[in-house]
């Protein structure tokens, strides 16, 4: 199954993207998405627990995918 | 009550009149503008980005909070994104009420609330070239939310801190 995964900000420099499709297995959760991820190109720079949103509500990270998710990797926010 | 993420330099004028009602005898504005300075570096100007959807779903999300909590019926907040320059206002908070201390507390609870969970962040433009995010730390590995398996964001209770300036 796929899911869709952004990027933002200093975790987009890092990756050198915003966002990508990637491969999960089922029953793949939050932490396995980010485990691929720092596996990628850049991705030791990205925090071990960063916040991550799916389908734009913040989840935890022992949420498990279904596949077709939005799932957003989020740097410290600074709005205001 | 209205939210919402512009493109465009923010009306101050618009914004009052919109939230002013016969009915409240109190309106509070709070503006964040673009500062020359942060952390003693010389800044020229601030390059804001958000997830959009995500963001304005969570500003609308603080605009009921502060609406449940302190009663306010007026309330309206825009935040600008894009390149702004300095003295620009990035953000504008009304919150207008019968009585001046609910305007007021709602107008805090809203910033406060904002800088904490609304996906946006800001890309800080220095006098030498240089540029860095902020928020991220001397390197962006400081960025760790600690986060475990608290659902949410990690969450500060924010009235009655002191800091209020962007």
């Amino acid at each position: 199954m796929t899911v869709t995964v952004l990027l933002f900000a200093s975790y987009a420099d890092a990756l050198g993207k915003s966002s990508m499709q990637l491969e999960v297995a089922p029953g793949s959760t939050v932490r396995d998405i980010l485990s691929t991820l720092s596996a990628l190109p850049g991705g030791h720079r990205l925090p071990p627990r960063p916040l991550v949103a799916i389908n734009e509500d913040y989840a935890s990270i022992g949420t498990e995918l279904r596949g077709g998710e939005e799932v957003a990797v989020i740097p410290p926010v600074a709005g205001g | 009550m209205r939210v919402a993420l512009v493109d465009r330099p923010i009306d101050v004028g618009t914004l009052i009149s919109e939230a002013s009602d016969p009915s409240c005898g109190a309106c509070v504005m709070f503006l964040g503008t673009v500062r020359d300075t942060n952390e003693g570096r010389p800044v020229t100007g601030i390059e804001y980005s958000a997830y959009r959807g995500m963001a304005e779903r969570e500003m609308a999300a603080i605009a009921n909070e502060a609406e449940e909590r302190f009663g306010v019926s007026r309330l309206v907040i825009e935040h600008r994104l894009g390149s702004l320059t300095l003295g620009d206002v990035s953000v504008a908070v009304v919150a207008a009420h019968a009585h001046r201390a609910p305007a007021l507390d709602a107008n805090r609870y809203v910033i406060e609330e904002l800088k904490h969970r609304v996906p946006i962040w800001k890309l800080e433009l220095y006098t030498d070239g240089t540029r860095a995010w902020v928020g991220a730390g001397s390197g962006i590995a400081g960025g760790d939310s600690g986060m475990d398996d608290a659902v949410g964001p990690p969450h500060i209770s924010v009235i009655g801190k002191t800091e209020v300036a962007p």
